[in-house]
């Protein structure tokens, strides 16, 4: 008897197997990213680009030099929605294009860990990025930062982080359910994004409500709140207060989490009841 | 017996060229609207480039106080409204070889099949510019609507700006033709380089600032765009004495302009060309036409 029929004598459960799944997805995300090195220098230099573009037209239009700083952190932010929204939202979507998503739903793995997995894995990898942009920018611009509180500064990142790759988890198991939508609707994620979530401009400049709607993606209240923390006339151009805020985002955690386990678990079987796990609408 | 001539006489190259445009037009209109209902598609079309417009028009509103009347606002809207047609038409055409290639895997059967691959992707192109043109017309249309730029169709010179966007938008297909060819031979990369060059322009060519914002090193490169000029031409004819008062091109007549922006158009044209055969040549040499990554 070969082998290959033997009972696997490691096998892993409960707990254990969840982490292991984790490890195992974001293994990839941040190893993979790192080895193709020109993938790091587009990812980099696309925004860079932009923040650049950004930059120039509020000095020509003679803006204070503040503007100049908000612009470099609105973009290196950018590393962290496009990582939510093309390889989070969309990855269920590639993944069946690509026919490995029959195999994650039928190893005997949990799919909140499969997505947890890819959260970490490309948070750890966009920060290096976010990282670089901000170092890039901060010396091409000579931006000066202020920073008044570290703590509440780390607790504003690190809750924003996990609410924002909270609502990737939910948004992936309801791409899952897309064709070719998936594409054109991540593309249309981007500038209407960048505009309400004020990447490029304090969003209390938007009228109260927009600002209000606008708040449910986390990098809204995220950055105004990194803003306030980090630039002298931060707090004079803050939506709200940085402790409303942190608040805010708690609340967002947990609703973002909770709903993608409940929504993975609903869409899952409806994709199933309908057969679109393997199907490729080209 | 019949015999295939690998050499056709040139009014029959024509024909298929032609053949290949057309049929390629109907294809990508095809790829481009029909994942959804049409006024979805509308909508789509019509939101991204607003908001586009709209990050810029917060950005300048909030520093100047709300005073649109200011001659670098409607530099900065029109430059960025027209400025859709780059990221759509030399995108679009270099989008064509990546999209049949990597996603349909159908571009080694385009090869196979009796077309013209050039004329093919300038066709594939086609489609984006109608979409383009929708989102360029919306994005002034609610500029002059809402924003007071001082368009008036009374006093525009349209036959300025009709040769302009047609030297213009040429000028831009041929570079998607260029970057198509590149495409061909790159793997890795092949996602990333339309978006790059996109971007790059849009800092270089003054789309959305004057080019004097820009480091005195840098502006070399604006001054060797064609896109530059092409943009320049398109202010003038819409609001003729608000572009003019920029110091960039001040300088300059339409005349030369519209000499600069042909002469430049034929050398990246030439240069296209002889890179989009040259690529061709070598990714049917290197067996890399029906390759997929899975990136």
């Amino acid at each position: 008897m070969s082998d290959v029929l033997q009972p696997y004598s490691h096998k892993a459960t409960g707990w254990r197997l969840f982490l292991k799944t984790v490890f195992a997805r974001a293994y990839p995300r941040v190893i993979g990213q790192q080895r193709e090195k020109s993938w790091m220098f587009f990812e980099i230099f696309m925004p860079m680009l932009g923040v650049a573009s950004y930059v120039f037209v509020y000095r020509a239009i003679g803006a204070p030099e503040e503007y100049v700083g908000f612009v470099v952190m609105g973009g290196a932010m950018t590393a962290f929605w496009m990582n939510v929204l093309w390889s989070m939202s969309s990855q269920l979507y590639w993944e069946k294009e690509q026919g490995n998503l029959a195999l994650y739903i039928m190893a005997p793995n949990s799919m909140m860990a499969v997505l947890l997995g890819m959260a970490l894995g490309g948070l750890v990898a966009s920060s290096l990025r976010a990282i670089v942009i901000v170092v890039l920018g901060s010396l091409l611009f000579q931006v000066q930062y202020v920073v008044t509180d570290f703590i509440q500064l780390l607790a504003v990142f690190l809750l924003a982080m996990t609410a924002l790759y909270g609502m990737g988890m939910m948004t992936a198991s309801l791409f899952l359910l897309l064709g070719r939508e998936a594409w054109h609707l991540s593309n249309l994620a981007q500038e209407p994004i960048y505009l309400a979530s004020g990447f490029y401009f304090p969003i209390k400049h938007l009228p109260f409500w927009v600002a209000a709607a606008a708040s449910i993606i986390p990098l809204s209240l995220g950055l105004d709140a990194m803003r306030q923390l980090i630039f002298p006339s931060g707090f004079a151009l803050g939506f709200l207060n940085v402790s409303l805020e942190i608040m805010i985002l708690v609340g967002l955690c947990v609703v973002f989490l909770v709903g993608a386990s409940l929504l993975l678990g609903y869409m899952e079987k409806l994709a199933i009841r309908e057969g679109r796990l393997t199907e490729s609408r080209r | 017996m019949t015999t295939t001539t690998r050499n056709p006489l040139p009014a029959s190259r024509w024909k298929e060229s032609w053949r290949s445009f057309r049929i390629a037009t109907w294809l990508g209109w095809q790829i481009e609207s029909n994942w959804t209902d049409p006024f979805l598609f509308a909508i789509y079309s019509i939101v991204k480039p607003l908001a586009g417009a709209a990050i810029l028009v917060v950005m300048y509103g909030i520093i100047s106080g709300g005073n649109f009347e200011d001659p670098l606002f409607p530099y900065i809207y029109l430059g960025n409204a027209f400025y859709i047609y780059v990221g759509a038409v030399m995108t679009g055409v270099s989008w064509a070889v990546i999209d049949d290639r990597e996603h349909y895997k159908t571009l080694k059967y385009m090869y196979a099949a009796p077309i013209r691959i050039p004329a093919y992707l300038l066709g594939r192109g086609v489609a984006r510019f109608l979409t383009g043109s929708f989102s360029v017309i919306v994005t002034i249309v609610a500029g002059v609507l809402f924003l007071h730029v001082p368009l008036n169709p009374l006093q525009a010179d349209w036959l300025l700006f009709f040769l302009a966007l047609f030297l213009g938008i040429v000028m831009l297909a041929m570079l998607g033709l260029l970057l198509g060819g590149i495409s061909l031979l790159i793997v890795n990369h092949s996602w990333f380089i339309g978006e790059a060059v996109a971007g790059a322009l849009y800092l270089f060519s003054g789309a959305i600032f004057p080019l004097e914002v820009l480091p005195a090193w840098l502006r070399p490169v604006g001054f060797a765009m064609p896109m530059t000029y092409w943009l320049e031409l398109l202010r003038r004819s819409l609001v003729g004495n608000v572009a003019q008062a920029f110091p960039t091109l001040a300088t300059f007549s339409n005349l030369e302009l519209l000499g600069i922006l042909l002469g430049l158009s034929v050398v990246f044209g030439v240069i296209s060309v002889f890179v989009f055969r040259r690529c061709d040549h070598l990714a049917r040499e290197r067996g890399l036409i029906d390759m997929t990554t899975h990136y």
